[in-house]
């Protein structure tokens, strides 16, 4: 490929996401449209591609930050080189047999499903027939114990919520015992289509791969042969193995709507409009040496220093080098994510200190914060509050640091006075009063650069919240071209006889228990 | 001129053996062989999606945690022995100055721990595929011949060690197994070589010709997949999205 003359090298594009999480309201719309698309096949009951976590809590599966346990992502050796941390290649093909740090069906819940069938079909009698769960792996009766959103709303916070691989100390007995006065927020989840994935790299396979035009992470179902290496390397565990199909599943970020320009299904169907879709270019040479940062807190901005300004000349001469085609420049300059997380910096990466350079961000919410400013007796209203609040309220900021800037409240902390004072000066404004653009220059905002963030993060229309460009003409026409063709003759297989689809025989019959 | 030779060697040699041993020992491993090779050859190209080795750690890990790499690495240094007893004759092996005597202490020992550990590591994995209800539920048609017929061939073959070389006073196979194992691969059939041999040897060898023939059909076929070339390869996979060769040709000449 040939490179720019400047210092940029290969430039690559890639769909990424930021969610804004004040907007968040909770309800599972994005799971449950995601579940109905892409996993409500047998062997992936128990998978959410997209699910909705309430924090703090243990998430789904349980616990799945805790990477002293689950060996997710990558860490530093002692000689600083970037390395798994579930280890190197021999060991991982020692643990082929079975893997150590794999979850088991109960981190994540036994799936079940009801036996509808007798709510139409009890004979007559006094009792109204009632729905029982069964589980779907056994078809017997199941308890119901546990599930993907089972702290929905905080539930069981009391028991559970100091389990949050968050929290530590002191924090988490105070979660504990307070934790009706506690903040609350919601965090959506999918696969990252990280930068520098560690599913990809663990694959002993190498049946997964990121795809060079729009930077999807996908598994090649042909290639996968179920050595299940991903999983455990995924550290945010959205990696998912079929256990009718043996082999691994994933978000597939909708790859065959972002092609047609559409957006994914969790976000199409967003509920709160707080996801926002667009291109980011990126040095794909400078993404190692960005994931090998040495301190974990200059991670954030290492990543940001591998996205390039879609607006310089540089880059843009770089990128047509590197095939990147026209249109794919404008929407990466009218790119929403692009605005979010380098221009106005107020998306962050979640978990940022995994190494593995994750590409959906998060707004921070001020929610958190506001909740303490009530419960401090406070007025969320009042900027100088909140200011005080995202200052001396240790407990929410540094859970947010913990979550977004691996520990770093100070970095969380500007992004909230940036959102409190973007907030005020807008109320002043959109009221008709003269806005405190002193406040605003402080958090590094003008009054236009305000206005066009404003209409960003709280109009957001339709049309600003998702600029996906189609996958390139030619490219279409070869898929299309794939997808007209009979997939028996372009198998090259012989005609006649039996067709051999790539469908797995369906090895659990349904005499045996509710499907 | 050599195969002619020795198809005339096969066809004298032949003649001595009853029709019987010419089924037995000559038409029923061929036939195997041409399953096992064909077999594998049409389920590569018809069925990447069903070629994996089936996972089911997820629904049950306390028993596959000490019984698949017992039996995995049990099989292997089994494996490793068949190779050195079948394919390397005794001529050779005295050559290099190991006698009868040494080589027989060295591949019971061997032997012995090998099977061991892969019969124990065998036994736990049938044990959770039967008790195990979540497990069981997922076992289809082929595991359901193949966990029989593996587990018939592991416990043949360490019973004729235990029952001959062990417990017995010694049975050299080299000299009538192995002899009729190679006759097979150099297209010169041997099959009185092992006419004769112990029942249970001959039970093994029969029932490890029938294990060949299922092997493309089961996730056995998981073997051939062993991810040697992940010792080498880049971390990180690229690839560009689904565009046959002409596109690209396309591209270059539209300037992208």
């Amino acid at each position: 490929m040939p490179r720019g003359q400047s210092t940029v090298g290969r430039v690559m594009a890639q769909v990424a996401m930021v969610m804004n999480l004040d907007k968040c309201i909770g309800c599972h719309t994005c799971s449950v449209t995601c579940k109905q698309t892409w996993t409500n096949r047998t062997g992936v009951e128990y998978a959410w591609f997209n699910n909705v976590e309430s924090k703090p809590g243990i998430g789904y599966p349980r616990r799945y930050e805790d990477q002293e346990k689950w060996k997710g992502g990558w860490t530093l050796d002692r000689r600083g080189r970037l390395v798994l941390r579930s280890g190197g290649r021999v060991r991982r093909l020692l643990s082929l047999f079975s893997n150590p740090d794999l979850p088991v069906i109960e981190d994540y819940y036994e799936p079940v499903t009801y036996d509808y069938d007798n709510l139409v079909g009890a004979p007559a009698g006094p009792d109204l027939p009632v729905a029982r769960p069964r589980s779907v792996l056994t078809g017997r009766p199941a308890d119901i114990t546990w599930g993907a959103n089972w702290e929905d709303g905080l539930g069981g916070a009391p028991e559970h919520a100091g389990g949050d691989p968050n929290l530590s100390g002191e924090w988490a007995e105070k979660v504990r015992f307070e934790f009706e006065q506690t903040f609350l927020f919601h965090l959506p989840r999918l696969c990252e289509h990280c930068l520098n994935p560690a599913c990809v790299s663990a694959c002993p396979s190498g049946a997964m791969y990121k795809r060079v035009e729009d930077g999807i992470v996908l598994v090649d179902q042909d290639r996968c042969r179920g050595w299940r290496m991903c999983v455990t390397a995924c550290p945010y565990k959205k990696v998912y193995v079929n256990h009718a199909t043996g082999k691994a599943e994933k978000c597939t970020f909708c790859f065959p709507r972002i092609e047609a320009g559409q957006p994914t299904v969790c976000s199409e169907t967003c509920v709160g409009r707080l996801r926002y879709l667009g291109l980011l270019l990126y040095d794909a040479d400078r993404v190692g040496e960005a994931a090998a940062t040495p301190d974990e807190q200059d991670l954030l901005d290492a990543q940001r220093g591998v996205f390039l300004d879609p607006r310089d000349p540089e880059v843009i001469a770089a990128a047509r080098a590197s095939g990147i085609p026209e249109d794919w420049l404008e929407a990466a300059r009218r790119s929403p994510v692009y605005d979010l997380v380098a221009r106005y910096k107020v998306a962050l990466p979640l978990h940022p200190e995994y190494r593995t350079l994750p590409m959906v961000w998060y707004v921070p919410p001020l929610s958190p914060v506001l909740d303490a400013v009530t419960v401090a007796g406070g007025d969320q209203e009042d900027p100088d509050h909140v200011f005080a609040a995202v200052t001396r309220l240790r407990i929410p900021l540094e859970y947010l640091a913990s979550l977004f800037t691996a520990g770093d409240p100070d970095v969380v902390g500007g992004v909230l006075m940036k959102l409190t004072a973007l907030r005020s000066y807008m109320r002043a404004v959109s009221l008709g009063e003269e806005g405190n653009e002193a406040a605003l220059g402080a958090v590094g905002l003008d009054a236009a650069e305000a206005r066009d963030l404003h209409r960003l993060l709280a109009v957001a229309k339709y049309a600003d919240r998702y600029v996906v460009p189609a996958a390139h003409k030619e490219d279409a026409a070869a898929l299309s071209a794939l997808e007209s063709g009979c997939p028996v003759e372009s198998a090259g297989a012989p005609a006649g006889g039996g067709v051999a689809l790539g469908m797995p025989t369906l090895r659990r019959t349904p005499s045996e228990g509710p499907a | 001129m050599n195969a002619t030779s020795s198809s005339l060697v096969a066809a004298s040699s032949s003649a001595s053996a009853s029709g019987a041993d010419l089924v037995l020992w000559v038409a029923v491993p061929y036939v195997c062989l041409a399953v096992f090779v064909a077999g594998h050859v049409w389920r590569y190209r018809q069925d990447q999606f069903g070629w994996t080795s089936r996972t089911s750690q997820l629904l049950e890990h306390r028993w596959l945690r000490w019984g698949s790499p017992l039996f995995h690495l049990g099989a292997f240094m089994v494996i490793a022995g068949h190779v050195v007893g079948l394919a390397v004759p005794a001529a050779w092996t005295e050559a290099v100055g190991v006698d009868e005597h040494l080589y027989h202490t060295g591949a019971v020992w061997a032997g012995s721990v090998a099977g061991v550990a892969m019969v124990a590591g065998l036994g736990m994995l049938c044990a959770r595929r039967l008790l195990s209800r979540r497990i069981r539920l997922g076992t289809d048609r082929s595991d359901k011949v193949l966990f029989p017929l593996l587990s018939l061939t592991v416990l043949l073959g360490i019973s004729a060690t235990a029952a001959h070389n062990v417990l017995g006073g010694g049975y050299d196979y080299r000299g009538t197994v192995s002899v009729w194992f190679r006759g097979l691969f150099v297209l010169g059939p041997r099959p009185e070589a092992i006419a004769d041999a112990p029942l249970l040897f001959r039970l093994h060898a029969l029932s490890a010709c029938l294990l060949f023939a299922a092997w493309p059909f089961t996730r056995l076929v998981h073997v051939w997949s062993a991810p040697v070339g992940y010792l080498v390869r880049p971390y990180l996979v690229y690839r560009r999205r689904a565009a046959p060769a002409r596109v690209s040709r396309t591209r270059s000449t539209t300037g992208r």
